[in-house]
């Protein structure tokens, strides 16, 4: 037990510890708006393409999370202009950017002379070494996007909802689901730090389904998910210090039990509830 | 006439280029029941979106003679997402006109006229229900609520019958023609025994449009025009047409 108290007086840990709350409020907003919008593949497409940006920025010698944000931006954005237009095939165009992206990575990565960086670490993440600045990155993110949300949930959940009817009705539904699509690609990359490309998804998937077993109301599914995200991921961090294991996978793990063991309460008390009712 | 609240000019429309709608004119008056048929891919919707003001014509104009109108529009069943988590009184809501385009606050009576609607339509018990949990029928209702809460001139309606069972049909259709008395209606279907009994007119909408300014379905209609092609697949609607004609 001591030994517990005393890993929260580790500066890493505790970096850790507020990385966690911060990604899983900011993810518990942007992936409720991904889950029922049904854009999983895109937040896909958009996570893995960033990856290119990771490559050129470290060919260049600039921080990698600010070509991470470019390139997921740019991606975002294409795709919601691309479904717009509807001349290409929206899920053809997801699956070239994604590719594309993770091979421009590879190969900037390769051609950067000297130390080359740990890819381990950004296919996986590293909570453990985020530090004060990336602290930092995600308040004012998630500040930002709970703002956004607050003042504009109506027209974020109309314009996702039924994009023609809401532009008839004179919202401005372009402009809605653009800057959702640039949040939506701000916060895969600031939780990429933590949660790495391959794994990020989760934290933005997992604790919205464990939320819509008790709700279909999106107001509700948001603070839902924030505790889901919050149990799951703070009961990985202390699993992975308990057993070394790596983090991001203890946190998915804990994320995809917790629901699991929901839904199998769920299924056990309707069949308790069937049984009685036949008797 | 004077009192023409929305007109079609020498619209041709499509897309990509190409033009699905050609040279389509219509006028619609402020007591209109117009019943829009014509086979899948003769440019029903395509007309009524380009109405709409959601799809730009290649040429020809839209006008409000009477300046800018308020349609009510229910789109097509297949268009909407049952599986999104918004409530019902949510999806009503939508379809009021926020004070301000940019920070949509609702005032007091205008939520309070979401209340009354859902009421004055059976739909109080579902207010705070996911859409998920609402059989086809109720969600019509609830979509048609959310036409009607702006209290449109003109109500536009998009093949309301799919995913409905018969008894809401006949309901829908009562209510429809109650409507009429305080607002036009544009309805769009490829049932058109059922909709020739109760439109005032008929528009048969097949690349261009023919206008009969009657509901009655003549075999030339059908024949001449080569309109509802789709007639052939509704089992016993073609008979039902027959008899009309006698």
């Amino acid at each position: 037990m001591s030994e517990f108290i005393a890993l929260f007086e580790y500066r890493f840990f505790q970096n850790a510890l507020i990385a966690s709350v911060l990604i899983s409020i900011l993810a518990a907003m942007i992936g409720t708006y991904i889950v029922s919008r049904k854009i999983v593949f895109i937040s896909g497409g958009i996570t893995h393409a960033s990856f290119g940006g990771i490559g050129i920025a470290y060919f260049m010698g600039i921080n990698p999370f600010l070509g991470a944000a470019i390139f997921a931006i740019l991606t975002g954005t294409s795709i919601e202009w691309i479904s717009n237009k509807g001349k290409v095939r929206e899920d053809s165009a997801i699956a070239i950017l994604w590719s594309l992206g993770m091979a421009l990575g590879i190969i900037f990565v390769f051609m950067t002379p000297g130390y080359t960086p740990n890819l381990m670490s950004f296919l996986f993440g590293s909570i453990l070494s985020v530090g004060q600045s990336d602290i930092m990155i995600m308040i004012i993110l998630t500040t930002i996007t709970a703002l956004f949300f607050i003042i504009y949930y109506r027209p974020i959940v109309y314009s996702a909802f039924d994009p023609e009817f809401s532009k008839i009705n004179g919202l401005p539904v372009a402009f809605f689901r653009y800057a959702m699509s640039v949040l939506i690609a701000l916060a895969i990359v600031i939780s990429i730090r933590a949660m790495g490309i391959i794994l990020v998804l989760s934290i933005f998937t997992i604790p919205q389904s464990t939320a819509m077993l008790f709700t279909h109301n999106f107001r509700k599914i948001i603070p839902l998910s924030v505790l889901w995200g919050l149990t799951g991921s703070l009961s990985g961090l202390f699993a992975a210090y308990a057993v070394n294991i790596p983090s991001g996978a203890a946190i998915i793990f804990m994320l995809t039990i917790q629901y699991a063991i929901i839904k199998g309460l769920m299924l056990l008390k309707m069949a308790i509830k069937t049984g009685k009712d036949r008797s | 006439m004077s009192n023409v609240i929305a007109r079609l000019n020498q619209v041709t429309a499509g897309y990509n280029g190409d033009a699905v709608l050609r040279n389509v004119s219509i006028d619609i008056h402020s007591e209109d029941f117009i019943g829009i048929i014509g086979p899948n891919g003769g440019g029903k919707t395509t007309m009524v979106k380009t109405l709409l003001g959601i799809l730009e014509p290649f040429r020809g104009s839209i006008d409000f003679p009477q300046g800018k109108i308020k349609i009510g529009y229910l789109p097509q069943a297949s268009q909407i997402d049952r599986s999104f988590p918004i409530t019902v009184k949510e999806v009503v809501q939508s379809g009021l006109k926020p004070k301000t385009r940019w920070l949509p606050t609702f005032t007091h009576e205008q939520k309070q006229s979401v209340e009354r609607l859902l009421e004055e339509t059976g739909l109080a018990a579902y207010i705070h229900r996911p859409i998920g949990e609402l059989s086809g029928g109720q969600l019509q209702r609830v979509l048609l609520c959310r036409a009607l809460i702006n209290q449109p001139q003109l109500l536009v309606l998009d093949e309301p019958n799919t995913y409905v069972d018969k008894n809401f049909e006949g309901e829908l259709y009562q209510w429809l023609q109650e409507l009429n008395q305080k607002m036009a209606i544009l309805l769009i279907s490829h049932d058109v025994g059922t909709i020739s009994s109760i439109v005032k007119t008929i528009a048969c909408v097949n690349g261009t449009l023919h206008y009969h300014h009657s509901n009655k379905i003549t075999p030339e209609l059908l024949k001449v025009y080569n309109c509802p092609i789709d007639l052939i697949a509704h089992g016993n609607v073609p008979h039902r047409v027959l008899k009309k004609h006698d």
